[in-house]
């Protein structure tokens, strides 16, 4: 019995080898295999059948000698049947190589504006900072674009030659800095808000001129808001926008709306302050205006200037478009030919 | 404002900075210096030479061949000038030396041209006599100079010394950036006493002293003012034994510096006191003056008059005019007339200096289309008190430069002057508007400077009346701010109640809306708010459309941009007909932009300003592609319920069977359309544009950003095809329509697989198929409630005409 165990055992552990191969028919011979010896009819299946003939007490050693050969021939047959699996995916894989610098296949995303992605800077900088991005009409009266804002009857900059005029007290607004008026007539403080939106003003169009542009105006109301926080905050800003070591300079100007009032410059992110082509070598560009809000200003807009004070900024949207993205004629921004609009 | 500093340096004598560092400083403290230039920027090595013989070179008709004693000895020069002769004292450049130009007076070259030691058709030349226009400069600013020829210097010159410096050249002109708050800084003395506090020296401005000749001006003049609105001042003085002369050299220089030319001695001192002072005055010849009366009235309107510049102006009502007994003379702070002006054989002169209102002179002068320095100054609006300073510094220099003898006295037509500004001294208030602590002391210090007077016993501060600036705490916080320094200010942020940073709703779907199509492929564009009329015919809209009353710019820069858009079109299709002539494949653009649509003519209220999206595009794609579009987005902002493409859009610039107005929930969000084959003829597009135009106002009412979680369906679905036979003019809305009308709440969806128009299919008809899906929440669908529904829809479908395909 043994014997013919053993005979069995040897004769099958020859088929699997000679099984050898790769792919289907490899497996299917495997499968074969396991069914000549070990299936139904197989040939270790009818010792075991034979068992009955056995002496009652050899039967169990004999079981015992059956089932290990059946195991031994099993874990064979995995061994192989798993070797030419392995052999076959190996096979696949080698064949199926692509060449991955073919060009890719996209269907094209659209690109934002210039303009808009300057914009989404700024907002990103003053939400983080607690500020509420708010808007105001483009076609306003003279009071929220002139007179609230301290600017005289006769001022210059009501002149024909500056403001579109629409009929009686109506006009294209010159500048976002009425809708510090619309927030503050609100009467909701403190405020920190910034206003982004479009402007007019009567220029011819050339490479730095638009009849029409975009500004962000910049408000802070509360209780002991002082010229250093307005440093402070237009700082902060400035690295945000230009990055970590860009530096400012804050100088003397005059706007109606605020007092103190300035101009601030950041050292030239092209040539880090030393002085070249882009900053005409003095180092700084200019980039915005600021101050603190002008007492009249709170006045007219029912808050009481000696409890609450604030500052003011605008930025020229399309001057920070040019200048980061260093595009050279502003007429590009409004011509919106695919290929500049791609560019961003 | 172009100054030269040695001009300012004489009143600020122990001012010294570099050129840099007085720029940095004077910007610093809130005088701007926009530039300076050297005058003798590329100027070496030139020395006033004498030519001490000329002899003709022997083989160049046009050369001669100079022997000129330069100082330290005596060098041979070849030149081709025409106009010198023995004796001329010259500017010489020497052997190695440099200047600023060529003798032509072309522009002039970045580092200058150097001049070396050389021959001349074989002669030896060892340097060149220079041309004003070498030198750098032009006979507008050196008259005296010959037109075409060597500059010659007067014989009192010292042979060998520093031309440049004889020439006024060795200064630096700053020109600023004064801002319309300072009038005062419109004026040489306004920018000393701001150079003088900048660097803390002192300020010695001029000692004005007139020596008078004893005779009583008013015996010479009298002054009416009839309009003291536009005049609030009128200050008269008069000289006598005039002699027209060249005025001295350093006037010159300094005025040339100023970008001013010299022309005699009365003129010179004119414009010499109207840049010192920033207060401009007019000479006017006196034997010229009927009736030894100045009247100072509005012009009538229509009236003509004739200007010194010899032109003919019209004149209105609210031109200010300077008349004499029997006429008109001069436009008030614009300009004198021919009729009035001096001459060179003038005897007498009667000077003004007078305040006219700023803004009447910037309008009249505007209307007149004749800006001048003085129209310029008067708009800014000027101290009254500094025409007498004026008058009276002209008065002394006539003397002082031998121009003639000064009557005694001044007529003076003048309104109550301004009290001075008083403003409360309140240091700490200060301090907490600037975030600082800045010692009461130092503040004084600096309104000392200013001239701001203390008075202590009030708390009160006193401007200067030229400071018309200065009105509140505030202004006062902004001087000690500007020379303590703006850059000593701490940086700080601002504490107190956090606030919550935030996009306003109206913003967050705007920018969901440009994230959407972005992702669907376009570009977002900007287009002007303005536009042209015409717009309307090119866009096929019929003449009583509402569309028509658009907004319009009562002063625009053209036709092309003079109404406010009422349809966000044109910019679209215009920007898609730039690409398309600049041959861009595949184009598809996006604009967010308000349209502004009035409420009534003339406007009343502010317009309706809505924003739209419009969407437009050429190449791949088409209708159902854009249309998909509109429906990504509608999903994207929340809304959910579906939209209803109504075919009767009734828009006359798109196709008339390729639109549809977007409805939903009753509303209107919108239309998409094919572009009508004649507006893209009339903006040169020759391909087919797609559009869609959303209005957001509506988008921003029905969307939401709530989300809420509506299971996964647990029991099988059931589908049913049908394919059917469609009268040509039923719809697919209406298919999909009757189906979910019928289908019941078992319907899940239906979906079209297949739309099929000819051969098979007999004329007038359309073969469609849908796919039907039922599924109930709750159970299993039993073939019965299937089978039920199906009815109920083929029913329907049967009453709109549709068969199901045998």
């Amino acid at each position: 019995m043994k014997e013919k165990l053993e005979q069995i055992k040897a004769e099958a552990l020859k088929q699997i080898e000679a099984a050898g191969g790769t792919g289907a028919q490899a497996l299917e011979l495997l499968n074969e295999i396991r069914v000549s010896y070990l299936g139904k009819k197989g040939e270790l299946t009818a010792l075991l059948k034979g068992l009955k003939n056995v002496a009652s007490e050899e039967r169990p050693m004999v079981g015992q000698m059956v089932n290990e050969v059946r195991g031994e021939i099993e874990e064979v047959l995995a061994g192989a049947t798993e070797k030419i699996k392995a052999a076959a995916l190996e096979e696949r894989m080698k064949a199926e190589a692509i060449d991955v610098t073919l060009p890719a296949k996209k269907g094209y995303m659209g690109h934002r504006h210039a303009n808009t992605i300057a914009l989404e800077e700024v907002e990103r900088i003053f939400i983080g900072m607690g500020y509420e991005v708010v808007e105001g009409p483009e076609i306003e009266t003279d009071y929220y674009n002139f007179e609230a804002l301290n600017i005289p009857a006769d001022h210059p900059a009501k002149d024909e030659q500056d403001t579109f005029f629409i009929n009686g007290d109506f006009l294209l607004r010159t500048q976002t800095s009425g809708t510090q008026v619309h927030e503050m007539e609100k009467g909701k403080l403190p405020i920190r808000m910034i206003a982004p939106g479009r402007v007019f003003r009567s220029d011819e169009v050339d490479a730095t001129h638009s009849p029409s542009f975009h500004q962000v105006e910049g408000l802070v109301i509360d209780r002991h808001i002082t010229f250093a926080d307005l440093k402070g905050t237009l700082a902060e800003f400035a690295r945000e926008l230009f990055g970590e070591e860009t530096r400012v300079k804050f100088r003397p100007h005059h706007f109606n709306f605020t007092e103190p009032s300035a101009e601030m410059d950041v050292s030239c992110f092209k040539c880090g302050g030393k002085g070249c082509r882009f900053c005409k070598g003095s180092g700084w560009i200019e980039i915005l205006g600021c101050g603190m809000v002008h007492p009249n200003v709170l006045t007219m807009s029912g808050i009481n200037p000696e409890e609450y004070t604030g500052f003011a900024f605008g930025v020229g949207l399309e001057r920070i478009a040019l200048l980061k993205y260093e595009i050279d004629d502003m007429r590009l921004l409004y011509e919106n030919d695919i290929r500049f609009l791609r560019q961003f | 404002m172009n100054t030269a500093l040695s001009w300012i340096k004489a009143y600020v004598p122990e001012l010294e900075a570099a050129d840099q560092e007085y720029c940095d400083a004077m910007t610093l403290s809130g005088t701007k210096v926009e530039n300076y230039e050297r005058l003798d920027k590329n100027l070496e090595k030139i020395v006033v030479g004498q030519i001490d013989k000329i002899e003709r070179h022997p083989d160049a008709d046009k050369l001669i061949v100079c022997q000129v004693n330069i100082g330290s000895g005596t060098i041979q020069i070849v030149t081709g000038a025409p106009n010198v002769k023995e004796g001329d004292r010259v500017p010489v450049v020497l052997d190695g030396g440099k200047v600023a130009g060529g003798h032509d007076g072309g522009p002039l070259p970045e580092e200058g041209i150097r001049i070396k030691a050389g021959k001349l058709r074989g002669i030896e030349s060892n340097g060149m006599m220079c041309s004003i226009e070498e030198l750098g400069s032009d006979r507008n600013m050196y008259p005296e100079a010959p037109e075409n020829g060597i500059y010659i210097f007067p014989d009192t010159v010292p042979v060998g010394a520093d031309a440049v410096e004889i020439l006024g050249m060795r200064d630096t002109v700053f020109e600023y950036e004064i801002t319309s708050n300072r009038v005062d800084c419109y004026s040489v003395l306004g920018i000393a006493r701001e150079a003088a506090a900048t660097f803390r020296k002192p300020f010695v401005p001029p000692v004005v002293e007139v020596k008078e000749n004893g005779e009583d001006v008013n015996d010479y003049i009298s002054v009416e003012v009839k309009d003291p609105d536009l005049c609030s001042r009128y200050c008269a003085r008069v000289c006598t034994n005039i002699k027209i002369a060249p005025s001295p050299e350093w006037m010159q220089r300094r005025l040339r510096a100023s970008g001013i030319r010299p022309i005699n001695n009365l003129v010179d001192i004119t414009n010499y006191v109207m840049e010192e002072y920033g207060q401009p005055m007019h000479a006017f010849d006196l034997d010229t003056i009927a009736g030894k009366k100045i009247i100072v009235r509005r012009a009538k309107d229509g009236e003509e008059f004739q200007t010194l510049d010899e032109q003919m102006r019209k004149l209105d009502h609210d031109i200010l005019m300077i008349c004499d007994g029997e006429k008109e003379i001069g436009i008030a702070g614009i300009m004198g007339g021919e009729n009035s002006k001096i001459t060179d054989n003038v005897k007498t002169v009667l000077f003004e200096a007078a305040t006219f209102n700023g803004p009447n002179i910037r309008k009249s002068a505007k209307r007149l289309g004749l800006r001048t320095d003085a129209s310029g100054k008067f708009e800014k609006g000027l101290d009254p008190h500094n025409a007498q300073a004026a008058i009276d510094r002209a008065c002394q220099l006539i003397w002082e430069l031998g121009c003639g003898d000064v009557v005694g006295g001044m007529v003076d037509v003048c309104e109550p002057m301004k009290e001075k500004a008083r403003i409360p001294f309140r240091p700490e208030r200060i301090n907490e508007l600037l975030g600082t602590a800045i010692s009461k002391e130092e503040m004084l210090s600096i309104f000392e400077m200013l001239e701001i007077e203390y008075d202590e016993e009030k708390g009160e501060l006193i401007a200067p009346t030229y400071r018309q600036d200065l009105e509140c705490v505030a202004d006062i916080a902004e001087e000690v701010a500007r020379f303590f320094g703006y850059d000593r200010i701490p940086t700080t942020l601002p504490t107190g109640e956090a606030t919550a940073g935030r996009l306003s709703y109206k913003l967050r779907i705007e920018q969901k809306a440009r994230d959407i199509v972005e992702y669907c492929g376009f570009s977002q564009g900007m287009n002007y708010s303005f536009e042209s009329p015409k717009v309307f015919d090119r866009l096929l809209i019929p003449e009583d459309s509402p569309l028509r009353s658009a907004i319009v710019i009562a002063n625009p820069l053209g036709e092309d941009f003079s109404i406010m858009r009422t349809i966000s079109l044109n910019g679209m299709l215009t920007s898609l007909a730039t690409n398309y002539n600049r041959r861009n494949k595949d184009v598809r653009l996006y604009e967010l932009g308000n349209i502004y649509l009035p409420y009534q003519f003339p406007l009343t209220q502010l317009p309706d300003e809505r924003m739209q999206l419009t969407l437009g595009m050429y190449g791949k794609g088409d209708f159902y592609m854009m249309k998909g579009v509109v429906e990504e987005l509608f999903v994207a902002v929340g809304m959910k319920k579906k939209a209803v493409y109504n075919p009767a859009a009734g828009k006359p610039f798109l196709h008339p069977g390729r639109q549809a107005l977007i409805e939903y929930e009753g509303g209107v969000a919108g239309y998409l359309g094919e572009v009508h084959p004649l507006v893209c003829e009339n903006y040169d597009i020759g391909t087919r544009v797609y559009v869609a135009v959303i209005d957001m106002p509506f988008v921003v009412e029905k969307a939401t950003f709530d989300r809420k979680y509506e299971g996964i369906a647990k029991y099988p679905a059931v589908s049913r095809d049908i394919s059917m036979v469609v009268p040509k003019d039923v719809l697919a809305g209406q298919i999909e329509a009757m189906i979910e009308q019928r289908g019941g709440k078992i319907l899940e969806s239906c979906q079209l697989f297949d739309i099929y128009e000819g051969e098979q299919i007999g004329e007038g008809f359309k073969s469609v198929a849908y796919s039907i899906t039922f599924r109930a929440k709750d159970r299993t669908l039993e073939e019965s409630d299937v089978t039920a529904a199906m009815k109920k829809i083929l029913n329907g479908l049967e009453s709109l005409g549709i068969e199901l395909r045998k």
